[in-house]
């Protein structure tokens, strides 16, 4: 892995010297489809500084003997279904080579019409919900998937946290939350659960946590957006919820950790990449970070690193993977050569499979320490 | 018995919303009672309320800067009506509405653009926001002291409203608007002390709400403002005491709504969840058009002959 | 004289509608998604929608007095039954991931079956029907109890009923039908929709929605000049007159707001279509009231108004306002000003200035033919006198 780093890192620098030289370089695009707004608008900001700390590591790219420099154009999908088409579009009308995003499945599920309308591919990045490439030919994605997640999860509460009855909460029309809950329902056990879902613009908590402190359960799975969590996290401290809350990888996040952090809360978390794994790249994202003070704003004030950051970051070097593999910056090549890119990535290995989804079959579990306000390793997790 | 104990968690935060919502209706009740005006922009009042304490708490200690957001706020109210409302004092009610749903639009966007369109946390007022026990339910003090807070607050304004010179006519202003101007009553100094006393409330208010529910985003405000407008249809708009208990059923219903699943599986009811929490907002809705159906003036409001 | 007038108005009329559409069936042709004016295409399908919208919603509040803000309700209504019944039967399954759908009806593939190509369009054409007549059913069952209302309390009371719709199309309990509050796609969407001459595909992903607002628009129109549409006016100008005059205040405005709801039905449809989704979380009051921002631009009172004023609504807020928010707009570079959200923000500002310095709009009650008709006023005048 760290060869892998060393070697980009040594390119990037020869390439940016390389640069330098020929000023005028042609210029491919990328499109960037995250929300940076809404309710998702932090974690689409996290994972876009992955993107933006690639781009500056590597900021050219070689294509059929020519060098190019390669520019992030961005577009924000608030968080929203309805507004996402046509962010899609004004990526499509801008002239990208292929897009990568979102963070929240919703918005890729509403977008993957337009991106397939106009034939240019888009790579999800943490999109887990199984609908965002089932019968799209144009999405691909490199995060694995929620019935994958959703087992692990259930599994995890089962055998480690012994529950015998889960409480799970959902946002409700949120393809995220509600599709995790829905697998994690499906391994979990369905006579086992009690399933609800809050709707947008709810300020009030403290109501699903009384009603999971009523209905008996001893597991609290919510794996709704960082800016709920946040107040779930709040009132389960203030009402003594009693038992541990589990949520997938958006909760992998320093808002999660600032929120928990004296409080007498349990969280544990399904993820991507567990901070310290490499080193070397940990210590070069979080000089980054801090030398750059929009990107510590982006990043919520401090320099902890969010797991969607890291596959923000995997995701630009797969798309560089697919130009350079394509020859051409015409999103139709580009699509074409897609499915057999692999790429060895700072979270693991990258691969597509024939839907276009990747072949992942491990996630980290992770526990907040309360304490000292820093994620804790439990396990590699697997099913099978 | 387990039943209630079961149930009282729900109506104890029902109402404790219920004050918080009771103190932005009264805003809605006396703006509507005075200038026949649904004030849309009075719910986005209340979350740049919110807004601006996130902001000034950052930079300034607790004790100036809550003087300060009432202050502010007030200031806000006063100028939205000198700006967006007088001018259209002549003009059909519709383009009033109008202009009312163009400043709660100006003022959601605005939010969006400072904030960046991320939810901000609310700063944590100690000894409001301390955890206590009660009954051996474990909340936070802001739930308990909330609706004693609103009574409190309310009982000196009906005090002014009825024995002061300005709360005097004021309710002859809500009475006959054209003749109370004969009568030599300065019109447009009723109308800005009104909508001054109704921002301030909306100031406390928000205070109160955000305190419980730490996160502030652009459309915070949005279903807050049209449930205490709701309460204050459904107590009789005009009618100060009809708004506050219009506003506390409506925070107790919404409450109990929400947890009514786990109500009635506890109780032995219902076997499994039958997703009535979808329902908590609209709840407030149907009681909104069962009233305005069957008794259009509300539980405490007067009635008006239409005038030709 | 005023029979002949009203023909020659009415060829120019058509012809000029005719010109119209075939510009637009040609720039579906000419421009492509990933062209730079590909954005022209997605203002022109969002932009005709919303004039729809507007123009149906002007029918209620412009020219019948009624002010409503139950829109997005009916649009919902109309976007939800549009949906549900052009899902082609394959991909049910996978659009109600976590239900049993309960409807499997696709009535476009029904029809194809059994007449090809034009049983798709025909299928196309009755969902959008469907659509309108379910809002419609919809408000007139609502119009029963809420039309006996006066102004503000009748805005409320159907803002409310809006509310009541969307919460009750999230239940989970209805899931089977309406894919609880997930949302719907794979439906009959305008990105689909090829006409194939002569082994050529040509583009109508911009031609049908810009077709459907056309018609319904004329619809429209046809309406408010006809007896119906003077008895609106005289309710709205003076409704204790009105009565007077022997006009049946109930029966009218029920006809209103039914008419009113069929058409914002067929909008949400037509939306859904452009949009190629369907989520009762997107019909929030917030469309209603962006609705009405853009009749007041384009003058309540003016069916010209509306088309023009969400023509312009979407095309800044969509086009030619995006630098506000990207940094950079006029040339002028100030990424710290110019970031997300500055667009919306000098939209409302502007939309704030209407409301109060130009109160009437655009257009004020004005239609687009009267601008052109002050000008020739003398012109015909002599005409008369020879």
């Amino acid at each position: 892995m760290k060869k892998v780093l060393s070697l980009v890192l040594v390119l990037a620098m020869i390439v940016a010297l390389g640069a330098s030289a020929y000023a005028d370089n042609p210029v491919v695009k990328i499109g960037v489809f995250e929300p940076q707004s809404g309710d998702n608008g932090a974690g689409g900001k996290q994972e876009v500084l992955g993107m933006q700390y690639a781009n500056a590591l590597t900021p050219t790219v070689e294509i059929d003997g020519t060098t190019y420099d390669v520019e992030l154009v961005y577009a924000d999908n608030a968080s929203s279904n309805d507004k996402a088409p046509t962010a899609a579009q004004t990526l499509i009308s801008s002239g990208v080579s292929l897009v990568l995003g979102s963070y929240g499945s919703g918005v890729s599920i509403a977008a993957s019409d337009t991106f397939d309308a106009a034939g240019v591919p888009a790579i999800g990045v943490t999109c887990t919900n199984p609908q965002v490439t089932a019968g799209c030919d144009v999405y691909f994605r490199i995060c694995f998937l929620d019935p994958f997640q959703g087992t692990v999860l259930a599994n995890f509460a089962k055998n480690e946290l012994g529950a015998t009855k889960a409480y799970c909460l959902a946002k409700q029309g949120d393809d995220y939350s509600g599709g995790l809950c829905n697998y994690f329902i499906d391994a979990f056990g369905k006579d086992n659960c009690v399933y609800e879902q809050f709707p947008e613009g709810t300020s009030d908590y403290s109501t699903y946590i009384t009603n999971a402190q009523n209905q008996g359960c001893d597991v609290f799975f919510s794996p709704v957006s960082t800016e709920a969590a946040a107040q779930i996290i709040a009132k389960a401290d203030t009402q003594a919820l009693g038992m541990p809350i589990l949520a997938g990888d958006t909760w992998d996040s320093n808002v999660i950790l600032q929120a928990a952090k004296g409080t007498n809360v349990k969280i544990c978390v399904t993820t991507f990449y567990q901070e310290g794994a490499d080193a070397e790249f940990d210590k070069g994202i979080k000089e980054w970070i801090n030398a750059n003070p929009t990107a510590l704003a982006n990043n919520g004030g401090n320099d902890e690193l969010a797991a969607v950051t890291v596959m923000g970051f995997d995701a630009y070097y797969v798309a560089l993977e697919a130009l350079k593999a394509a020859g051409s910056v015409d999103p139709a090549d580009v699509l074409e050569v897609l499915p057999s890119v692999t790429y060895e990535g700072v979270t693991g290995a990258i691969a597509f499979d024939e839907i276009g989804d990747a072949l992942r079959d491990s996630a980290f579990v992770k526990a907040c320490n309360t304490e000292s306000g820093v994620w804790d390793f439990v396990a590699v997790a697997t099913v099978g | 018995m387990d039943a209630l104990k079961t149930t009282l968690p729900y109506i104890i935060s029902g109402v404790s919303v219920g004050g918080q919502y009771a103190l932005i209706a009264i805003g809605y009740t006396m703006v509507y009672g005075i200038l026949r005006l649904i004030n849309f922009a009075h719910g986005d009042v209340f979350m740049v309320a919110g807004l601006m304490m996130v902001y000034l708490a950052a930079s300034l200690p607790l004790y100036l800067a809550i003087p300060l957001v009432i202050l502010l706020t007030v200031a806000l109210g006063f100028t939205i009506e000198r700006v967006a409302y007088k001018p259209l004092r002549t003009a059909p009610r519709m383009s009033v509405m109008i202009s009312a749903i163009g400043v709660s639009y100006l003022l959601q966007n605005l939010a969006l653009y400072i904030t960046g369109g991320l939810n901000k946390n609310y700063p944590a007022i100690p000894w409001i926001s301390d955890r206590i026990s009660i009954f051996g339910m474990e909340t936070s003090r802001v739930t308990v002291i909330t609706p004693f807070l609103t009574i409190i607050l309310v009982v000196a304004l009906v005090q002014l409203i009825n024995h002061t010179k300005i709360g005097m006519a004021m309710r002859a202003v809500s009475r006959d608007f054209e003749t109370s101007q004969l009568m030599g009553i300065q019109i447009n100094r009723v109308i800005s002390a009104t909508f001054i006393i109704g921002t301030f409330l909306a100031a406390v208010g928000s205070i109160l709400f955000f305190t419980n529910y730490p996160g502030v985003v652009p459309t915070s405000g949005a279903m807050p403002g049209l449930k205490a407008f709701v309460a204050a249809v459904f107590g009789g708009i005009g009618s100060i005491p009809g708004a506050v208990i219009g506003a506390f059923i409506i925070g107790i219903a919404e409450s109990v709504i929400k947890g009514l699943d786990t109500i009635l599986i506890v109780n032995g009811v219902i076997d499994e969840q039958i997703g009535l929490a979808t329902f908590s907002d609209a709840f407030t809705f149907v009681l909104l058009i069962i009233i305005l159906v069957f008794k259009p003036t509300g539980l405490f409001g007067e009635k008006s002959t239409d005038k030709v | 004289m005023i029979e002949t007038k009203n023909k020659k108005g009415a060829w120019i009329a058509f012809i000029g509608v005719f010109l119209f559409l075939a510009l637009i069936f040609a720039l579906d042709q000419l421009i492509k998604p990933t062209d730079k004016l590909g954005m022209l295409l997605i203002v022109l399908q969002k932009g005709s929608v919303y004039a729809l919208a507007a123009v149906s919603m002007n029918l209620l509040n412009g020219y019948t007095g009624l002010f409503s803000l139950g829109h997005a309700g009916f649009m919902l209504l109309g976007a939800y039954t549009y949906a549900i019944f052009t899902i082609p039967d394959k991909s049910r399954d996978a659009v109600y991931q976590y239900f049993d759908a309960a409807i499997r009806f696709s009535i476009p593939e029904q029809l194809s079956n059994h007449m090809g190509g034009f049983g798709t369009a025909l299928g196309v054409f009755l969902a959008l029907v469907l659509a309108g007549l379910v809002a419609a059913l919809m408000a007139w069952l609502i119009g029963l109890p809420v039309l006996r209302l006066k102004s503000d309390y009748l805005a409320i009371a159907t803002l409310g009923f809006a509310e009541i719709i969307r919460a009750v199309f999230q239940w989970s309990k209805l899931g089977p039908i309406t894919n609880g509050s997930n949302l719907l796609k794979n439906f009959a969407r305008a990105s689909k929709f090829k006409l194939e001459i002569a082994g050529t595909k040509l583009s109508l992903s911009t031609f049908v929605p810009v077709l459907i607002a056309t018609v319904c628009i004329i619809l429209i129109v046809l309406i408010v000049n006809s007896t119906y549409g003077r008895a609106f006016k005289a309710i709205r100008d003076d409704e204790i007159a009105a009565e007077a005059m022997g006009i049946n205040l109930a029966r009218h405005k029920m006809i209103s707001f039914v008419t009113s709801s069929f058409f914002a039905g067929v909008a949400g449809a037509t939306l859904a279509m452009v949009l190629s989704i369907a989520q009762a979380n997107n019909f929030k009051s917030a469309m209603t009231y962006e609705i009405l921002l853009m009749v007041v631009l384009g003058g309540i009172g003016s069916i010209t108004g509306s088309v023009i004023g969400s023509l312009l609504f979407v095309a800044a807020s969509e086009w030619w306002l995006r630098g506000l928010d990207s940094g950079k707009f006029l040339g002028i570079e100030a990424p710290n000003i110019f970031r997300n959200g500055f667009r919306l923000v000098v939209f409302s500002v502007i939309i704030m200035v209407v409301v109060l310095f130009f109160r009437k709009g655009i257009m004020g009650e004005k239609e687009l033919p009267d601008l052109f008709r002050r000008k020739k006023k003398e012109a015909p005048a002599k005409e008369g006198q020879a």
